[in-house]
């Protein structure tokens, strides 16, 4: 087999054991051995399992920040850079996974965008790419204009063509670039504001969590108004996109 | 053990250097001429031999179409991709080359690949430090801009690897040179790394907390440095001769470099002087000669060092910070000795930037603490941990030649990603994967790294399998990939066709010392520099026996040395280095009043307080300097 750019690593079997240390023996922490310090085989647990936290979305920050510079002083590979191949293999995958879970979870859009797929709602893929990949295949994409928004947007697409047909012709509208920016202005200011709406719902689905409602309609009820203004969000990120594009043209 | 030393490589454009942690302080090892810096340059000499260094230098004047500079600048790219750099650098593509090769260079009539070349400035640094310790060294930590994609990085390790280096890891050399500063000032805060130096820059913007070394952003451009500067002041000296004087050069490489060594002294002159004059002398006896001053020059480079602006605000916007947030700012790579440069880091950054550490020696220093910390670490380096970032977006190409990202830049590496296959047709059996490294929206305008066949897939109706691949970045920023389907739990077979760079077995093939022979090249290279000090040091003897202090040694004296001379002698023809470097050592000792005699009676009294180095003794028996100059081949 080749490589070069790229070298290809094996799936790895999991040991049956999952308690104890595979080195000592003694009863093994989540992702390290608390007597030896040996690093474990990873075992595939969601983001919160994986930070030994329940899965809520108000989260204390600072604390996860000092869980992860902990995590990583046991598990990260330059300070396993002299055990043995298997352990420095397990040590790189429980790494990894330890950075994409921080990375994951510091963030309360990305965190909570976790939750809904763990919950098994597929989110609306609103990123460029995926409008870019649509465009190319013909497809027509789904663009739910949140109802709040109609006119707002309606307006607002009519001056960027116009933007756009001056930028062609080469003319510049002073007025209408000031008009734009103010819309933009405003638009990030109701993306921020969607921010504070999400965090409401948050405590909603954490006190459900905390109630240990399993499945119920209320946590439907909670994960289906998260995802409404996650996509609202996704929306106007994608128009302010929009709108710099324009402008920068 | 001696043979688990792992040294720190700054494996530059310009320079090169090897460090490792000497006790509690990080140490550049010196090369065989007694400097720190290694000129990257490589020559073949009149033998076909390579030679590395400043001897390879001078051949760049003499016989430039023998060597080699900058080979960094085409490490892990393709043809297509060094268009530019063919314009500017004299670099010679092998004549035969197809498209999608590894790149060949001509040196003379042999061809060479990047990683080669690199592989002989490694190999140079690695025989430093074997000459240093004493003993062989196998391990190293090599430093890589911050900015390298994947092929860049793979390049480097496999040079490594071609050198006889086993590389525990590739640290980003803005990190590295923050590790350094680490070193003694273990405070939290947040350090912007501005890194200029040859002909790459990146800009790292990182968080300490109690030792750990986050990197927040990182962001630069591999083809910036002081290459570009010096092919700028070259253009415009090579028009002002054809217009002033008629002479077109641009053809000739020997005019070409001698105008190049002119500019760069003339650069370097004008970082502490207000006006420099240049004075080259030309073919047919012609000079050249023109005062730049200050103001001029700045002018001209204006447009150069511009271009590190845009990668230091992209920076500062992912890290989410205003300038005012950095605590402090450190200057790396020796185009920061530039006061514009300085001028404009400050402007950005709003603060006076940090330039105790030598900016040339910064990085190497930063490798060996990392060398230090992979090696089970020291009381110094107790609790620090280094988290880096991947400098690039990770992408697959979807419908339609899009790019989806699946791994942001500036993620903490390692990091990984999983991604879902399936077929489209019937008892379809393979899926082609095109994976990519970028920040643009279409495949066509990312690196292309790799195609990947997915082979093996059970066949079931369309739409049916479920193979599931996950792609790792490891901690030296390189990719693997794994695949498995999931219905039938097969690991699905992934067949890899990477877009450049060398083959395993190709690598197999270059290594220059191959890990075999290691422990035997040592040895032999080691009887032969302590041969060379034996006949150093009786050649010396015997010109001491002739000097007036020989009168003044009493007869015990003499004795002493002519059984210690005996003794060297007659094992000199053994075969056990150490032997004799213990014989040598015993008459060193032994002659050691005949120096000072010699000393003593040579030594005007003007020349007092003035070190043995810096006199003009070295006739007399000295002692055996670890970094004795020796020849081998």
């Amino acid at each position: 087999m080749t490589k070069f750019a790229l070298t290809v690593i094996g799936a790895k079997p999991l040991p049956e054991d999952t308690h104890s240390c595979w080195s000592c023996g003694s009863m093994r922490a989540a992702h390290f051995c608390e007597s030896c310090g040996k690093v474990q085989p990873p075992v595939p647990v969601d983001y919160f399992t994986f930070f030994g936290l329940p899965p809520k979305l108000n989260l204390d920050v600072p604390a996860l920040e000092k869980s992860f510079y902990e995590l990583s002083r046991r598990l990260h590979p330059d300070l396993n850079a002299r055990a043995g191949s298997q352990e420095q293999e397990w040590s790189l995958e429980q790494s990894s996974l330890l950075n994409d879970a921080y990375r994951t979870l510091r963030d309360p859009i990305k965190r909570t965008e976790y939750l809904l797929h763990l919950e098994g709602v597929v989110l609306e893929e609103q990123s460029k790419s995926a409008t870019e990949q649509a465009r190319a295949s013909g497809e027509l994409k789904k663009q739910i204009v949140p109802p709040d928004l109609l006119e707002e947007v309606f307006e607002l697409n009519m001056q960027l063509e116009e933007l756009r047909m001056n930028n062609q012709m080469g003319e510049d509208d002073a007025a209408l670039i000031a008009e734009i920016g103010k819309q933009k202005l405003s638009l990030e200011a109701k993306h921020e504001a969607l921010l504070q709406e999400l965090q409401a719902y948050w405590k909603t689905w954490d006190s459900l969590v905390d109630g240990g409602h399993a499945a119920s309609d209320e946590r439907a009820q909670a994960t289906s108004k998260m995802v409404d203004v996650l996509n609202r969000r996704n929306y106007i990120r994608n128009l302010v996109r929009d709108v710099n594009a324009a402008l920068e043209e | 053990m001696a043979s688990d030393r792992i040294v720190g490589i700054d494996l530059g454009t310009t320079n090169s250097l090897v460090a490792f942690m000497q006790g509690d302080t990080p140490v550049v090892i010196p090369g065989d001429d007694g400097l720190n810096l290694l000129p990257s340059v490589v020559a073949l000499d009149a033998n076909n031999q390579p030679v590395v260094g400043n001897a390879a230098r001078n051949s760049l004047i003499e016989r430039p179409e023998r060597a080699v500079y900058s080979i960094k600048r085409l490490m892990g790219r393709g043809v297509e991709d060094i268009q530019e750099e063919l314009k500017l650098f004299p670099f010679r593509l092998a004549e035969d080359m197809q498209a999608g090769e590894v790149l060949r260079i001509k040196l003379g009539d042999k061809t060479f690949t990047p990683p080669e070349i690199s592989a002989l400035i490694l190999r140079q640094l690695k025989r430093s430090a074997e000459r240093f310790f004493g003993a062989p060294v196998t391990k190293a930590v090599i430093t890589v801009p911050a900015y390298f994609n994947d092929a860049q990085r793979q390049a480097t390790k496999d040079a490594g690897r071609i050198a006889g280096l086993e590389v525990l890891r590739l640290v980003n050399e803005p990190t590295a040179a923050s590790l350094a500063y680490g070193l003694d000032k273990k405070q939290n805060g947040i350090v912007a790394v501005y890194d200029l130096g040859g002909g790459t820059f990146d800009i790292s913007i990182l968080k300490l907390h109690d030792g750990i070394f986050e990197v927040i952003a990182t962001n630069g451009d591999t083809h910036l440095g002081g290459d570009d500067i010096d092919n700028l002041l070259i253009t415009i000296a090579l028009d002002d001769i054809r217009g002033d004087l008629g002479l077109d050069l641009r053809r000739n490489a020997e005019a070409v470099q001698a105008v190049r060594k002119a500019v760069i002294e003339a650069k370097i002159a004008l970082s502490s002087q207000p006006s420099v004059k240049l004075d080259i002398e030309l073919p047919g006896g012609k000079r050249y000669q023109r005062e730049i001053t200050r103001e001029q020059y700045e002018q001209l480079i204006q447009p150069v060092i511009d271009r590190t602006v845009g990668p230091c605000k992209q920076a500062m916007k992912d890290a989410g910070l205003k300038p005012e947030k950095i605590d402090e700012v450190v200057l790396v790579g020796g185009s920061t000795r530039i006061p514009k440069v300085r001028a404009l880091v400050k402007e950005l950054f709003r603060r006076e930037p940090h330039t105790d550490l030598n900016p040339d020696e910064v990085v190497a220093l930063g490798a060996a603490v990392q060398a230090n910390i992979l090696g089970g670490g020291s009381e110094a380096t107790e609790n620090m941990l280094l988290l880096d970032v991947t400098p690039l977006s990770l992408g697959i190409e979807v419908a339609g030649g899009v790019t989806d990202k699946i791994i942001l830049r500036n993620s903490t590496i390692p990091a990984s990603a999983t991604q879902f296959y399936t077929t489209q047709i019937d008892g379809q059996t393979n899926v082609a994967i095109h994976v990519l490294q970028g920040e643009r929206e279409l495949a066509k305008d990312c690196r292309s790294l790799a195609r990947f066949d997915l082979k093996g897939i059970p066949p079931m109706a369309a739409g049916i399998p479920r193979v599931e691949v996950k792609f790792l970045i490891d901690a030296n920023g390189i990719l693997h990939v794994s695949a498995r389907e999931q219905r039938s739990g097969k690991e699905a077979e992934i067949e890899v066709r990477p877009s450049y760079g060398l083959t395993d077995e190709q690598v197999e093939g270059m290594i220059l010392d191959s890990f075999d022979n290691a422990e035997e090249d040592f040895r032999q290279r080691q009887l032969i520099e302590a041969r060379a000090e034996t006949s150093t040091i009786l050649a010396a003897l015997e010109k001491g026996k002739k000097s007036a202090a020989w009168g003044q040694l009493t007869t015990d004296e003499k004795k002493q040395i002519a059984k210690m001379e005996k003794a060297l002698v007659a094992v000199n023809a053994e075969e056990d280095y150490q032997t004799i470097r213990k014989a040598i050592d015993a008459l060193n000792q032994g002659t050691m009043r005949l120096a000072e005699l010699m000393m003593d009676t040579a030594v005007s009294t003007a020349l007092k307080g003035k070190n043995l180095d810096e006199t003009e003794l070295g006739e007399g028996p000295t002692a055996p300097h670890p970094m004795a100059k020796a020849e081998f081949e």
